[in-house]
């Protein structure tokens, strides 16, 4: 399917899985994704504060952080978002079941639209829908700066 | 602490506390209706009894940038087991923006009987009360179309803003958007506009400036110092207020309208999204207010 073509695969399953229901029921899953959402890894634990920045498009708190692994090239990414923000985990947990652990340039790659792709317009403004674009961005600008400090 | 006295407000009817709302959860006449700005907050747990509205889906015209008609509205509040004679409280997440937004709305169509959950979902939540995830299927009403949605007494449209100059206007939206600094409330980018600035003569008195930190608003004689003092909405007939797309400027509507009771007061909906588009229409920039055009 022409939403999927160029997509890693997991991210590919799960744009597939909102397009398998319906749009109600794209809600409901979009509600599972943000119950999956891993909890914050100890280290960030008591001051996630100041060890992760906000994404500050988003409408509610939600705070990343992207940790590296040079001899493989590939990225981790941990979010968080409180729990009274449903919406916002959910995004974050779409990013990282279907990024986290891509090498730097899979990520890269990953179309900017991705947002668009799961046929929530509908049922969610356009305007939370950008804030999952802003995540996606964020996570894609982290990368090349840390790319750009080893190159450097 | 001890229980705020409502009375102290225009309208004391206008908000309960999540006392009073315990204790009528099982009133048959109450129906509980929570509007959030998250979409998928109603799912993760609610007020037993609550009713979800979805302000982005429910209340809004399909096709045109408007409200319900009259028939989609009856038919939406026969769905929810509404009935004109119902006493409806709403409530929601963000200090009750959006639960201020679809109150607001119901107003247009001469509902009676609405009331503000003070402090909304998070004072709720904070005090312990009891959530459910739970979700009731309301019993089918049949609520009469109304003969209108009434879109003179409470809402008012750029026109209305244009004939309004030199009446008090307030607009709510944050410091930044303004003076003209942004285009956009941080975090809202899409729903921005070509310029920047306010519509000129409005007094600036950003929507949280009426509410405490838990959510709740604050007392009469704070409010009066914020709107009528400092804002200089005086003693006057005939108030505006605006945002971006009209759901903050619900929450000061409500203000003025219930607690503070300003006798004729309107929500201009299509706010800065509109008058910041809008070809032919002036703007103010920075922090003054500016003066009203020359007609």
């Amino acid at each position: 399917m022409t939403e999927t073509a160029d997509l890693p695969q997991t991210l590919t399953e799960i744009v597939e899985d909102f397009h398998a229901v319906s749009e109600r029921e794209r809600l409901e899953l979009l509600l599972e994704l943000s119950r999956e959402l891993p909890e914050l890894p100890e280290t960030y634990g008591g001051n996630y504060h100041e060890q992760m920045e906000q994404v500050v498009e988003c409408q509610s708190p939600l705070f990343l952080a992207v940790e590296y692994d040079d001899d493989a090239n590939t990225a981790q990414l941990i979010f968080s978002a409180p729990a009274e923000a449903p919406t916002t985990r959910g995004f974050a947990s779409i990013l990282q079941q279907g990024l986290s652990g891509l090498t730097y340039q899979q990520i890269l790659d990953v179309p900017d639209d991705l947002h668009q792709r799961m046929g929530l317009a509908k049922a969610i403004t356009p305007l939370r829908l950008r804030g999952m674009s802003a995540m996606l961005g964020r996570v894609k600008h982290n990368i090349r700066q840390h790319q750009g400090q080893r190159a450097g | 602490m001890t229980e705020k006295d409502l009375s102290q407000y225009a309208n004391p009817e206008a908000l309960v506390s999540t006392d009073w709302l315990a204790e009528h959860l099982n009133d048959p006449n109450v129906v509980v209706l929570e509007s959030n700005e998250d979409v998928l907050l109603f799912e993760t747990g609610h007020i037993p009894s609550a009713v979800k509205i979805d302000w982005h889906t429910d209340l809004n015209d399909p096709v045109t940038r408007d409200f319900l008609d009259a028939e989609a509205f009856a038919e939406f509040a026969s769905s929810k087991g509404i009935s004109p004679d119902s006493t409806l409280v709403f409530y929601g997440d963000k200090s009750n923006w959006w639960a201020a937004y679809a109150l607001w709305v119901f107003t247009l169509f001469g509902h009676q009987d609405l009331r503000l959950l003070d402090g909304g979902r998070a004072k709720w939540i904070d005090e312990g009360r009891e959530v459910t995830t739970e979700v009731r299927t309301p019993q089918r009403t049949q609520y009469p179309v109304p003969a209108q949605r009434d879109d003179q007494t409470f809402r008012a449209f750029r026109e209305d803003v244009m004939d309004h100059f030199g009446k008090p206007m307030i607009d709510v939206r944050s410091g930044p958007e303004y003076t003209g600094e942004v285009t956009v409330a941080a975090g809202m980018e899409g729903e921005g506009a070509l310029r920047g600035g306010h519509i000129p003569t409005a007094a600036s008195v950003p929507w949280g400036s009426a509410a405490n930190e838990d959510g709740t608003f604050k007392s009469r004689a704070e409010l009066e110092e914020i709107y009528t003092q400092q804002a200089g909405v005086g003693q006057a007939d005939e108030v505006i207020a605006y945002c971006r797309i009209g759901e903050r400027s619900s929450h000061t509507w409500f203000v003025l309208q219930h607690l503070l009771g300003y006798p004729n007061v309107r929500n201009y909906d299509g706010s800065w999204t509109e008058w910041g588009n809008a070809v032919r229409l002036p703007i103010a920039v920075g922090e003054e207010p500016g003066e009203a055009p020359r007609r």
